[in-house]
């Protein structure tokens, strides 16, 4: 008769680390079974993997030259044709290259930045979560006077001393939105500390040291990773308006920067709409795509937001 | 003179995978001035009985069979005439009033709201009456005007059982209603339950899962298993001699305390209630019954009599005078 | 008698807030990788001597230590002096200040208040009838929109409705030639406010409706609910008297809480239309590099949120008894 949970015929001798195993991957295929039910979740990794597949092979859709105003020879201000899909800028560069080369920096900014604001969210979750007591209390005083602090005006006041630089602005965006992680991660672990398998494990004596990460963080992790996807939508969305404002790295292609041309230009009462609504739409079908996907893993990891 | 005539009762909760079945053809009866006591395990189904019989089920769940009240079949009525009867006819005591008592409104304003919702009274008579109700469960006038995060969890079941007796109601429907207090403060609950039912004549439908509670207050008694009820009969009958094993191992899985027999050999049973989407073959109970045959699990067993008045859905029935089942 | 302490808590709770708020004007315009004197006079053209410098380092108090700097800084911003402006020479921050406040209170409070109204009523009437036309509609119009860039929808609402219909002015707070006044000046200010407010509103008027929907939704599954319904009470009651009420006390503090992205949004449509407001003043401060404007201009920003969370958490004793008794 067959152990149920791995299939092995009982009797043979197994390594506890690859019991382990077997049953992490069970997890992921069950996981992946019901992330699989959601048509929205569906949807949205459909679109990031076009995006993605898009800005990795950017260099066999289009030509880096094409990014270059001065040995581009395209018409000006052209609205879409055949030969330029998706229409020119003023200076007669393709907007679908500008388009393809634009979801690399974009994409990358709003997935650093993200980690960034993770990372530091998550780890005053855990340990105001985890240590509770006066820890607790300071640190979430300290996260809700941030939270007061308004987002985008923080973000370019940053930017604005700091300079432009790549990394700058991904330092800057991932400083502004870790409270929000930070409170949630906390409350998760909150939750978690609380579970009898917890308790237990420190009864038997086990140290912080070797509970977080066995116990704790894996636990947590979950709700870190959904919130993580949430993060880079919004993060995205910040890119680009810093970018927009003029506040973004000069030397490189992105969205919000594209934009920023175009209003520069006068493109909304020239009537240039193939200028604004291509990059721009890219943006808003990633951040879709985000959403989807970041609702979707925390209806699994909340079932009872799924009756909604 | 039944006050309510339930026939073959059917509730199906309705999930992603599909409706579930939660009460399978349930009949019963009670009469006027009469105590039915309704025990359980949870998921058994006698709390979906409990709301459904008033309609309260969320949206999308399928009811089928008849329950009429004073004469009129409540699940074949429009929703007007379905809120007219709430609460004037039957009401309903809920467990844990804790989270049942709206926390931002004042108690008496919940109380004076039940009223409202059936008569026009001026405000000092519905004031009046609030009163009244209040005194009638043991709390002060004054606390009519206290939020409900100010009284101790046995207060607030009186000012449930207050509230249920706003508009004289035919029938209460006790669900849990002392599950979730101390036992000292569930004693003084269900002394107060009796008295008030015996002194206002009140039917009851009391849904627990703590037989013990029954002893105390029921009259007849019907337990139901994984959706039906499989035995049926007067409460003094269905404790001393229980005809169905389910109702044995109830009866006997509680402590008695002093009990040496008990202590000896505790009751209770392995395992637990079935699954309602995978309900076993035959008898839904033959997986953990000390008494199983093999026809048990095959057929599904019909109501067999077992005493006047007291019906038993069991195999062992069918061979004519029931067996004492060991308690 | 609570309901004091409660106000007298929040207020205290505020004011240590708002000395944070000011700490961290103050620190982050000192992080600054260049010395601000200098900075000031290259600006300028200015040449100065090591006399004038000096001079001018000490008016700025930029040569105490740094306590003490802090503390002239604390008593300059409660007289509310925040220096001259750099952009608008001669004249102080707070007078710059005053002239661009106006348009963007119009445009934020007018928006919020759209916002607040139809999001929350929307998400009242969704959460109740869920999974119909309407909840449905309203759940992909929120996230479509939440997820547009604030100035891409700006500028596709300029292309559409005033460059290609031309039924709205591409910019401005007013028309430049106008002597109009009483109420036909109220009406062109309404006429170059429409596209702005539109725009602000269609952007965050998602948030509102999903947070009182989904708080709708966890109210309407408590016992208490089944409780009011038992008693015979019409829905409607049920609804409006219990369920919104109690669903309403969530929702308030994080509506408070958005109002910080509320602003944010209102600085790059203020950029697209032109629109004279605060908006319009920090972008063109942070292009000029005038750093006593934005350090005034980004105080304002988060005491006005700071303002916003204090007024949610009154309205929120307000509607629910329990916190005035604790």
């Amino acid at each position: 008769m067959a152990n149920h949970t791995t299939g092995v015929p009982t009797g043979t001798k197994r390594s506890s680390r690859s019991v382990v195993w077997e049953r992490r991957r069970q997890a992921a295929s069950r996981f992946w079974a019901t992330y699989r039910r959601s048509g929205m979740g569906l949807a949205g990794l459909a679109i990031l993997v076009a995006f993605a597949l898009m800005a990795l092979l950017a260099p066999l859709l289009v030509s880096r030259e094409a990014l270059d105003v001065t040995r581009v020879d395209g018409p000006i201000l052209a609205s879409p044709s055949w030969e330029y899909p998706m229409g020119t800028d003023e200076s007669g560069r393709s907007v679908f290259a500008l388009v393809v080369w634009g979801a690399r920096v974009s994409l990358a900014i709003g997935l650093l930045a993200a980690v960034v604001s993770m990372v530091v969210g998550a780890t005053v979750g855990i340990v105001s979560g985890y240590r509770g007591g006066r820890w607790d209390a300071a640190l979430m005083r300290f996260t809700d006077w941030f939270l007061v602090l308004p987002s985008l005006p923080l973000a370019i006041t940053l930017a604005a001393i700091l300079g432009q630089s790549m990394f700058i602005i991904v330092m800057v965006i991932g400083l502004t939105f870790w409270p929000w992680t930070a409170r949630i991660v906390r409350s998760q672990t909150l939750s978690v500390r609380e579970r009898p398998y917890v308790e237990r494990a420190r009864g038997l004596g086990a140290s912080d040291r070797q509970l977080i990460p066995r116990h704790v963080l894996p636990n947590v992790f979950p709700v870190i990773f959904a919130q993580t996807i949430l993060s880079i939508a919004a993060a995205i969305l910040a890119e680009s308006a810093l970018s927009f404002i003029g506040l973004g790295d000069p030397l490189r292609v992105s969205w919000g920067g594209t934009l920023e041309l175009a209003f520069d230009a006068g493109a909304p009462t020239i009537g240039a709409w193939w200028w604004i609504g291509f990059p721009g739409a890219c943006i808003v079908l990633v951040v879709l795509a985000f959403t989807m996907c970041g609702n979707a893993l925390e209806e699994i990891l909340n079932p009872r937001l799924r009756q909604r | 003179m039944s006050v309510l005539e339930v026939s073959d009762l059917s509730v199906s909760y309705a999930t992603r995978d599909g409706p579930v079945p939660a009460v399978r053809g349930v009949s019963f009866d009670i009469d006027r001035g009469q105590v039915l006591g309704l025990a359980g395990e949870s998921g058994c189904g006698k709390s979906t009985i409990g709301l459904g019989l008033l309609r309260l089920l969320p949206r999308g769940t399928e009811m089928a069979g008849r329950a009429v009240l004073n004469g009129a079949d409540v699940l074949a009525m429009a929703p007007s005439a379905l809120g007219a009867v709430r609460w004037t006819q039957a009401s309903v005591v809920f467990q844990g009033a804790q989270h049942a008592l709206d926390p931002v409104i004042r108690v008496g304003d919940q109380i004076e709201e039940a009223i409202l919702a059936h008569r026009s009274l001026t405000r000092r008579q519905t004031t009046a009456r609030t009163a009244e109700l209040l005194e009638l469960v043991g709390l002060p006038a004054r606390r009519a005007k206290d939020f409900p995060n100010e009284f101790s969890g046995g207060q607030k079941q009186r000012v449930m059982i207050a509230m249920a007796l706003a508009c004289d109601p035919d029938l209460v429907i006790a669900d849990e209603p002392t599950t979730a207090l101390d036992v000292m403060v569930q004693a003084q609950v269900l002394r107060l339950l009796k008295s008030l039912q015996m002194e206002l004549g009140l039917s009851m439908l009391f849904i627990t899962h703590d037989l013990s509670v029954l002893a105390q207050v029921a009259d007849r008694l019907a337990v139901m298993y994984a959706g039906r009820i499989v035995e049926e009969g007067p409460a003094e009958e269905v404790f001393g001699s229980p005809a169905h094993p389910y109702t044995a191992a109830l009866a006997g899985a509680f402590p008695r305390i002093g009990d040496e027999a008990f202590v000896q050999a505790p009751g209770g049973l392995d395992g637990d209630p079935p699954d309602p989407r995978d309900l076993p073959t035959g008898c839904s109970f033959h997986p953990r019954c000390p008494r199983v045959m093999d026809r048990c699990r095959t057929i599904e067993p019909p109501s067999f009599p077992a005493g006047t008045g007291h019906r038993a859905e069991c195999l062992l029935l069918e061979q004519g005078a029931p067996e004492s089942m060991p308690t | 008698m609570g309901e004091w302490r409660y106000v007298g808590r929040k207020l205290l709770q505020a004011g240590v807030t708002l000395l944070f708020i000011i700490s961290v004007n103050f620190f982050l315009f000192r992080i600054m990788p260049s010395d601000p004197v200098r900075l000031l006079t290259r600006q300028r053209g200015v040449q100065l001597s090591p006399e004038a410098q000096a001079a001018l380092t000490h008016d700025l108090g930029l040569d105490r230590s740094l306590p003490s700097q802090f503390v002239k800084y604390l008593a300059d911003t409660l007289r509310l002096d925040f220096g001259d402006s750099f952009i608008y020479p001669g004249q102080s921050v707070v007078s710059v200040f005053a002239r661009f406040l106006w348009p963007t209170v119009l445009l934020v409070g007018t928006a919020t208040v759209l916002m607040i109204v139809i999001g929350l009523y929307l998400g009242i009437r969704g959460g109740w009838k869920r999974g119909r036309p309407l909840d449905v509609g309203s759940m992909g119009f929120s996230l479509l929109f939440y997820s547009m860039p604030d100035f891409w929808l700006a500028m596709i609402l300029l292309i559409v409705f005033s460059t290609a219909l031309g039924w709205f002015p591409s910019g401005g707070f007013e028309s430049p030639s106008s002597d109009l006044s009483g109420f036909s000046r109220v009406l062109d200010i309404a006429n170059h406010m429409f596209l702005p407010v539109l725009t602000l509103t269609l952007g965050y008027i998602g948030e509102y409706f999903l947070l009182m929907r989904s708080s709708l939704l966890d109210v309407l599954g408590e016992d208490y609910i089944t409780t009011v319904r038992a008693k015979g009470v019409r829905e409607d009651r049920v609804l409006w008297r219990h369920a919104v009420r109690n669903a309403l006390l969530p929702t308030i503090s994080v509506i408070a809480l958005s109002f910080g992205l509320v602003l944010g949004g209102a600085i790059t449509i203020e950029l697209v239309f032109s629109y004279p407001g605060l908006g319009l003043l920090l972008l063109q401060a942070v292009d000029s590099q005038d750093f006593l404007l934005m350090q005034a201009l980004f105080l304002f920003a988060s005491v006005a949120v700071l303002a916003s969370n204090l007024v949610a958490d009154l309205v929120y004793s307000w509607i629910d008894p329990r916190v005035r008794e604790a």
